[in-house]
């Protein structure tokens, strides 16, 4: 990997979890409104995996897509605009944060009824395999979703036809308040895939660079036409589900342990409002940025003051997202009728 | 013996009653048991019954229902929750191709003792995929039965009596009435479950709605009178079937209705009750019915835009004053 490259990926992680962050301060405000589910915690697979894609390839996601928007490049200003509603927002304020899309850069939508995202993957992989071209398609989806048909639907004919679709399993450990072996008979959801003869497996989802790896040699098989692939990735979200849940269904020693892993995630009370503060992100230890940062620091990747000033150019980009959203004006109701009848065209009904 | 609780608080004690009194009582849905329900309708019921009784589920709508359905058809009683009736598009087939048919398709054998209860409607900000009504979409269901509760008090009465009863029953909640509060009287007789309410006596014109759209008509009402226009409220309390007696009765007294739904107009829940009781009261009716419905569009996002989509109260107020005194503003 390349020194621009692992700088780049820092940027992205940091990125996520100061614009998270800054999300979460804005919905307590009132700027952001409905459901609102947050990254930090899982910053690693975003980031790794749309790191080791290429801009032809396709994403499709769910509600909890902020990141895996942004690191595709959608800008932060656009993200943030529409988590405000705003007609400067990717979606024109019709989508809000379970909702972003970016046709231009194969953003295929954050979907919001869990297990939607594996049909519209087969769908744009069957696209791709019809037409022989070389892209695949990255299809995001948490533990829970492994349970919803589509799930094993999907699978089956993503298999049997071939299609070049990389299935990746955010696998937090959590359906909202429902832990994960009282949910799954089968808790390792990368083992699920051979009942259907795809390759799988799984790595771990702090380790930023392990996710980016796995996610290389993944897709380097899809572009040899094999088929299908699965990666599952273990995480941790340090938040409740959304802003609308205490997390209280999680016993407090969970947490605790989790976030020795993650210091960064002691300051991150579970109930609002909490935001690590810039002195606590600094003695952060070893969650998936700090890793991140040592690793890079003993290979010598991060000389002099690098981490600081990407950490001020992130704040930045973040202060300007919030002024970018807030300047934007509010969608009429025009909007909303031109969004609905996009596909008309010219003809005119009675 | 009345007391004032949130709407969750009476759907939470109709199960708790029920799952008291009926060991064929059980509750399935997701984050229904050690979660305590996303709006805190089972709360309590996981620790006081277990989870053969009070089951978490994975997320699985489509084989969750249909389990409901087996389970009825071999003697139960289940309750099952739908997160939001957004998510009971997944369980159409189990609702609509097996727990309404299984009784007609066996020539009567079966009773089909379920309830799927889930909440409807437009919320704060939920967007598309989460701000559906679709009442609609049960109605024209044959075989199905539809509970619409708009208080704390129909909310025990109607979940009872659904649990109670053989035939399979639809209750729909609101997700804005889970925390409004009324008051409830356990100790009181419930009328029939599909029986509608006149919440409001009035001569001037019929208000019919359901649900949220209840609450708001009633305020609408309340400043109608002041001005001196007298409006009667009905409360359908059951979309399937529906009171038909009680809507005719009133419309022949005040010659006028207007129905105010939440959803679409198109193809709608008002659609029927306009065009049944444009049969029945023709020759009852001094202007044409008229309906008052939300935009032709999904909820989007955006606050504002979301407020102008559906009707408010002083839509209401200005509707029933265009038809009373042709087009004059409030
Ligand atoms: C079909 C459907 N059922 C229920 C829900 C409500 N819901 C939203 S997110 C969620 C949990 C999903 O858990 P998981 O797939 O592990 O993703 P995570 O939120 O942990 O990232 C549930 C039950 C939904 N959106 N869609
Ligand atoms: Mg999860």
């Amino acid at each position: 990997m390349d020194q621009e490259t692992r700088l780049q990926m820092l940027h992205d992680m940091l990125l996520a979890r100061a614009f998270e962050e800054r999300a979460a301060e804005e919905y307590t405000k009132g700027n952001i409104g409905g459901f609102l589910h947050l990254y930090p915690g899982e910053e690693a697979v975003a980031v790794g995996v749309l790191h080791a894609a290429e801009p032809s390839d396709y994403v499709v996601s769910t509600y909890r897509e902020h990141v895996h928007a942004m690191v595709r490049g959608m800008p932060p200003g656009v993200v943030m605009a529409e988590l405000f509603g705003k007609r400067d927002g990717c979606s024109r304020g019709m989508g809000g944060s379970m909702h972003l899309f970016d046709r231009e850069r194969r953003f295929m939508g954050g979907y919001a009824i869990v297990g939607e995202t594996y049909p519209v993957a087969i769908g744009i992989g069957y696209a791709i395999a019809m037409r022989k071209l070389p892209e695949a398609v990255i299809c995001f989806f948490g533990d829970g979703a492994v349970n919803q048909g589509t799930f094993h639907e999907s699978l089956n004919m993503a298999a049997l036809w071939k299609l070049p679709v990389l299935f990746v399993c955010e696998n937090n450990h959590y359906q909202i308040g429902t832990e994960i072996h009282r949910h799954s008979a089968v808790t390792e959801v990368y083992r699920r895939a051979c009942a259907h003869r795809i390759p799988a497996r799984k790595a771990d989802g702090m380790d930023v660079f392990e996710v980016h790896q796995a996610t290389r040699m993944a897709l380097d098989q899809i572009r040899q036409d094999t088929g299908p692939y699965l990666l599952e990735f273990e995480t941790y979200r340090f938040r409740g589900h959304s802003m609308a849940d205490p997390g209280t269904y999680r016993p407090k020693v969970e947490v605790q342990a989790k976030e020795k892993e993650d210091p960064v995630a002691v300051a991150i009370a579970e109930t609002l409002p909490g935001y690590p503060t810039a002195e606590q992100i600094a003695a952060a230890g070893t969650d998936s940025i700090t890793r991140m940062t040592d690793t890079m620091n003993a290979g010598g990747h991060l000389p002099g003051d690098t981490l600081q000033r990407i950490e001020a150019q992130v704040a930045q980009e973040v202060e300007e997202a919030v002024a970018f959203a807030q300047a934007s004006p509010e969608p009429t109701m025009e909007d909303a009728r031109a969004a609905l009848d996009c596909n008309r065209g010219m003809e005119v009904l009675i | 013996m009345t007391e004032e609780v949130f709407y969750w608080q009476a759907l939470n004690r109709a199960l708790d009653a029920e799952l008291a009194a009926d060991d064929a009582v059980f509750v399935l849905g997701e984050d229904v048991g050690l979660y305590g329900g996303s709006y805190r309708v089972t709360e309590g019921l996981y620790a006081k019954y277990g989870e053969w009784r009070v089951r978490d589920t994975p997320i699985s709508e489509g084989s969750f229902t249909g389990l409901g359905v087996g389970a009825a058809l071999a003697g139960m009683r289940p309750v099952v929750e739908i997160m939001t009736i957004n998510f009971s598009l997944l369980a159409l087939d189990a609702i609509v191709n097996m727990a309404a048919k299984v009784p007609f398709m066996s020539g009567g054998q079966f009773p089909m003792p379920l309830v799927v209860r889930m909440p409807g409607g437009v919320a704060k900000q939920l967007a598309a995929q989460h701000s559906q009504r679709l009442e609609q979409m049960y109605m024209n269901v044959p075989g199905l039965r539809l509970a619409v509760p708009s208080t704390p008090q129909d909310a025990w009465w109607q979940l009872r009596q659904a649990i109670r009863s053989d035939e399979p029953i639809v209750l729909l909640e609101h997700e804005l009435l889970y925390f409004s509060k009324g008051p409830l009287d356990v100790t009181a007789g419930a009328p029939p479950m599909h029986r509608a309410a006149v919440r409001r006596k009035g001569a001037d014109l019929t208000l019919v709605a359901w649900s949220r759209m209840v609450d708001l008509s009633l305020r609408a009402a309340g400043r109608l009178a002041e001005q001196g226009i007298e409006v009667e409220v009905i409360d359908l309390r059951s979309l399937r079937p529906i009171d038909w007696d009680t809507c005719a009765e009133s419309v022949q007294r005040t010659h006028n209705l207007l129905v105010v739904e939440e959803d679409s107009g198109f193809a709608g829940a008002g659609a029927e009750v306009v065009a049944t009781l444009g049969e029945r009261c023709f020759f009852d009716l001094d202007a044409p019915p008229r309906r008052l419905a939300a935009e032709e569009l999904p909820i989007p996002y955006n606050r504002n835009l979301e407020a102008a989509c559906i009707p408010t109260v002083s839509g209401i107020v200005q509707t029933v004053k265009e038809m009373l005194e042709g087009g004059e503003n409030p």
